[in-house]
């Protein structure tokens, strides 16, 4: 039998790209609005945080229905998240600064909602490099799955960049941050669940 | 025989397999057109929350009569810009007006809720006659001047727009503070059903703002009720609102319906959100960075490249003076 839902990995590239093609089609319209830059900036950190907490909902979805397809999609969601992240950084650093490296220094050293984000594009940048098959078997699954788990650090790095962003009104980055720590929550538990199996089986075993 | 259809040619022939598996191919077919568009629409939905409205079109602007022109008395030639306007669109779709919503096109959009008329201007504190003004009375001791100022918002963007308005001096005066007023409060309508924005606290409403009385008076500091030749629209603080070009945005109080002289300094909204952000003096000053960003820069709306920040917006030769004796780093 044939791997099963075969058009989900594409839909799923297919889908998160049309963003992308949506706000080109408006910059080539100029209907981007009166400050393009902001817009545009604005619109890829979004999703770009929206597809990193989509990816983190992979895993809990199946420890909590059971479901087989989420891990199947698991590190292209992560991998278009990353591709969101440079998007948005490199908007930042070409079109907002026009690649003006003293104040795109002085940004990230003064200004810690800048320092959070670069940190967490930083370190998304080796889980991206070591997203394909090849290096996962040179890693090993081990290995791979614990340097995977900066994750969580970039995601709450980046739920904090756009927290420090927001003037006044905190209700969106606090819906992704809460939202970030729910899906954290439930690994915990499943986690801790696991320890406990684990140790009963042991415990049997040696009596 | 010729009378048989002709059978197709053998290319066209769906192969048996495939022929067998077509409700699956249907079925993959339709997830992925779910999915895509699900996904996309989603991500496009979330990220577009609050994105600057379509620009109206605008009789008046774009050609054709104005049915709200307003009849302008002078043009000051003191008190005119020599750089491109920025667009009626612009300026009138990309505001910060929390009143009426927190994103940039919320004020356009949900600016039809404001009622500009009737409008009365509360007038107490340090001054000999507390009196409850009605606008339109107010508007008729004044001929009305248009002036052309760069806008400076603290967020790093800028705007050049012909005001339509009168000094507030000439208002200060007439309402007659008492010798102890040493300063003047401002303070927006505070009404939920005409500005909306009001029903969640994201700031301490009503918006207050306030002017030490020698910058209150200063001849630059305007009272605006129209730009581009036209009556205020909502968004932009109809119908009354303050321009005060040295400094930041966030000072040009809007929709005003008090002012209040007072003997100390009197609490800021912006700075009683966040002190260590937003001082009461607010002077465009590209030495003092803001914390999350810097000040030393901005982009021109429709400018592609940022433009170097000038001292007091550009306006230091006027009004530089009045802060001889503070220590603008500490006073920001």
């Amino acid at each position: 039998m044939a791997a099963p839902l075969p058009w989900l990995k594409p839909a799923v590239l297919a889908g998160s790209l049309l963003p992308l093609l949506e706000m080109l089609i408006s910059g080539l319209r100029g209907t981007l609005g009166p400050n393009a830059i902001e817009e545009v900036l604005n619109r890829l950190g979004l999703i770009a945080l929206v597809l990193l907490l989509g990816s983190l909902t992979l895993t809990p979805l199946h420890l909590l229905f059971g479901w087989r397809w989420p891990a199947r999609i698991r590190r292209w969601v992560g991998n278009l998240a990353f591709t969101y992240v440079l998007l948005h950084f490199l908007t930042y650093a070409v079109l907002d600064q026009s690649l003006a490296v003293d104040a795109i220094l002085e940004d990230i050293t003064q200004r810690p909602f800048i320092l959070f984000g670069f940190a967490a594009f930083l370190l998304l940048i080796p889980l991206a490099a070591t997203s394909t098959d090849a290096m996962v078997k040179r890693l090993g699954y081990v290995r791979w799955k614990r340097l995977h788990r900066l994750v969580y650090l970039a995601a709450g790095l980046g739920a904090l960049h756009y927290f420090l962003r927001v003037k006044a009104d905190l209700s969106q980055p606090l819906f992704y941050a809460t939202l970030l720590a729910a899906l954290f929550a439930i690994r915990l538990v499943d986690a801790a669940k696991k320890r406990r199996a684990r140790r009963e089986r042991e415990a049997a075993k040696a009596g | 025989m010729g009378l048989l259809p002709k059978e197709p040619p053998a290319g066209e022939i769906t192969p048996e397999a495939l022929y067998l598996r077509r409700r699956e191919f249907i079925r993959g077919a339709a997830g992925f057109v779910g999915v895509t568009a699900a996904v996309g629409g989603g991500l496009i939905a979330l990220s577009r929350r609050g994105s600057p409205p379509a620009a109206p079109e605008v009789a008046g602007i774009d050609g054709g009569p104005s049915p709200d022109a307003l009849s302008i008395a002078s043009r000051p030639p003191q008190f005119q810009v020599d750089e491109p306007h920025t667009e009626y669109a612009a300026a009138t779709t990309y505001n910060n007006f929390y009143e009426l919503g927190l994103d940039k096109g919320d004020p356009a959009r949900n600016g039809h809720s404001l009622r500009p008329r009737p409008w009365t201007v509360q007038v107490d504190g340090e001054t000999h006659r507390p009196q409850s003004l009605d606008l339109d009375t107010l508007l008729g001791w004044f001929p009305l001047e248009e002036r052309v100022y760069r806008m400076r918002c603290v967020e790093a963007w800028s705007m050049v727009i012909p005001w339509v308005g009168f000094p507030l001096a000439a208002l200060l005066r007439r309402l007659e503070p008492t010798s102890r007023a040493r300063y003047v409060a401002f303070e927006t309508l505070l009404d939920p059903e005409q500005l909306p924005g009001q029903r969640r606290g994201v700031l301490d409403w009503p918006y207050t703002e306030g002017l030490r009385m020698d910058e209150a008076m200063h001849p630059l500091t305007l009272m605006a009720v129209g730009l581009y030749g036209r009556t205020l629209p909502n968004q932009n603080g109809a119908p009354l609102r303050l321009v005060v070009p040295w400094k930041y945005g966030f000072k040009g109080i809007k929709s005003i319906v008090r002012i209040r002289f007072t003997e100390t300094e009197p609490p800021t909204t912006w700075n009683l959100s966040a002190p260590n952000e937003y001082g009461f003096y607010a002077n465009v000053n590209p030495q003092v960075d803001h914390p999350r960003w810097s000040q030393a820069t901005e982009r021109r709306i429709g400018e592609l490249r940022r433009r170097p920040t000038l001292p007091f917006n550009g306006y230091g030769e006027q009004v530089a003076g009045l802060y001889r004796d503070l220590d603008l780093g500490k006073f920001f």
